[in-house]
């Protein structure tokens, strides 16, 4: 454990960015911890200071804006789980921080420090991709908004000023999609990194007939993954077996997944194709959580 | 605003209040164990993955080796030592015993702890729901059906328990 850093605690947000002002350079942010904690212990972060943000109330609040939700960064998965708000306008972010981890990482973690991290296979973030959720950031002297798919460059890698934080993240509600869905596979039902998952949101007419579509997959490229030749190609279709085999090729060029200690790259293209199917069962429902024994 | 490299923090732990400094890189675990002397809380992995050092903080079940000792100000932590009422188990634990819920027993603090949040949360758990707030916290002897047998035990004494 490293004794070079030293540790702030804000009272207010507005503490925070006069620190993140002057010193944002030197300073990690830590709210969960569940991540910047295993850091401290590899030695991954061992200098500057540890802004810790987990107590700020500003970031803490889920509201609702004309339909919008704006879910503050500091908001837990367990918050986001047993949201009503959240099930009304993001019923696949619900079903995310389900299978998010165990029950002690969700009553820590928050959607702000699974988006920041930036992981491929942050369980919150393929379905922020479909849903195009926009971020807010701030400083002491600025506030901006951005997409979700602009602010996640790569692995760990955001596109945010030293002086920044991430204050939350604001939703749009989905008129005309009734199908939510986010599907994961990982090495066991819970505790798992995931190898493939896949956040689904759909409108189908009384056929069968896919009207809308959004589709984001997660660990299988850099980032994120959304394909608007997948989604052309289905729209106007009937959601059938073969309609998604026909899809397939065009999953495989959108995708880029590697080999690593989870699954190899030619497991992570097969299931990227499969988890399609499960669109085909209970549409209405999904769940993927813990199992009964 | 100041900057700590030893943090002065409050808390309270199994209804008692305490006072120390704190390293900024140390973790709740280890001051728990390492400071306070309160050694049921186990560290298995050190990153969230066992869940043997699960402590109860605000009514909620954490990782204690994911937890910065920083964070712990201001709040109210229960460990497995906060349980029995002095020499007398709680309920939660008899079953434990009596259910043959423990074997080598490393990993029984953070059960009990796991299972302790989920009956102040929900007193009358289905087996479902027993098995999500445990699924946390891995133990390599049991098989695990005795534990869900014990929480579903102590879920029905502890409801007798208040209707008496």
């Amino acid at each position: 454990m490293s004794r070079d850093v030293a540790y702030v605690r804000p009272d207010t947000l507005e503490e925070a960015l006069a620190f993140l002002q002057d010193t944002g350079r030197t300073s990690r942010v830590i709210a969960g911890g569940t991540d910047v904690v295993p850091g401290l212990r590899s030695g991954t972060v061992n200098s500057g200071y540890l802004l810790d943000i987990s107590c700020l109330s500003e970031l803490k609040g889920i509201e609702e804006e004309e339909g919008d939700l704006f879910i503050g960064s500091g908001v837990t998965l367990t918050e986001i789980f047993f949201s009503k708000a959240v099930a009304r306008v993001a019923p696949a972010l619900q079903r995310a921080a389900r299978v998010f981890g165990s029950r002690q990482m969700r009553n820590m973690a928050t959607i702000g420090g699974n988006i920041c991290r930036a992981s491929p296979a942050g369980d919150t973030l393929p379905v922020l991709y479909a849903l195009d959720a926009q971020l807010e950031l701030v400083s002491a002297s600025s506030s901006r908004r951005v997409a979700v798919k602009d602010f996640i460059r790569g692995p760990g890698d955001i596109a945010i000023a030293s002086e920044e934080l991430l204050r939350g993240v604001r939703l749009k509600e989905t008129p005309g999609i009734g199908v939510h869905r986010f599907e994961k596979v990982g090495n066991r039902k819970v505790l798992a990194i995931s190898i493939v998952s896949l956040a689904a949101l759909l409108g189908l007419s009384d056929m069968g007939v896919v009207e809308n579509v959004r589709l984001a997959w997660g660990s299988v490229a850099p980032t994120v993954v959304r394909s608007t030749r997948v989604e052309q190609y289905l729209t106007g279709r009937p959601l059938t077996a073969e309609t998604l085999y026909e899809v397939f090729p065009l999953v495989q060029e959108a995708i880029s997944p590697i080999d690593d200690i989870r699954a190899s790259a030619a497991y992570r293209r097969r299931i990227a194709g499969n988890l399609l199917f499960r669109l085909l069962t209970n549409r209405k429902t999904s769940d993927s959580g813990p199992g009964v024994l | 605003m100041k900057t700590y490299t030893q943090i002065p923090i409050e808390f309270t732990i199994n209804g008692k209040k305490v006072s120390l400094e704190v390293e900024a890189g140390e973790t709740a675990l280890k001051i728990i164990r390492d400071r306070l002397l309160l050694k049921g809380t186990k560290e298995g992995c050190g990153i969230g993955e066992c869940g043997a050092c699960t402590i109860v903080v605000d009514g909620k079940s954490v990782n204690a080796c994911l937890m910065l000792a920083a964070q712990l100000h201001g709040r109210e932590v229960v460990t497995v030592e906060g349980l029995a009422e002095g020499d007398r188990l709680s309920p939660l634990q008899q079953s434990f015993v009596d259910r043959h819920a423990v074997q080598c027993g490393f990993c029984t603090p953070g059960f009990l702890m796991s299972s302790h949040a989920l009956l102040n949360e929900n007193p009358n758990p289905d087996r479902r729901e027993i098995i999500d707030a445990i699924s946390g916290n891995l133990c390599r002897c049991t098989g695990y059906q005795q534990i869900v047998d014990s929480i579903e035990e102590a879920a029905g004494r502890l409801r007798k328990e208040k209707t008496r």
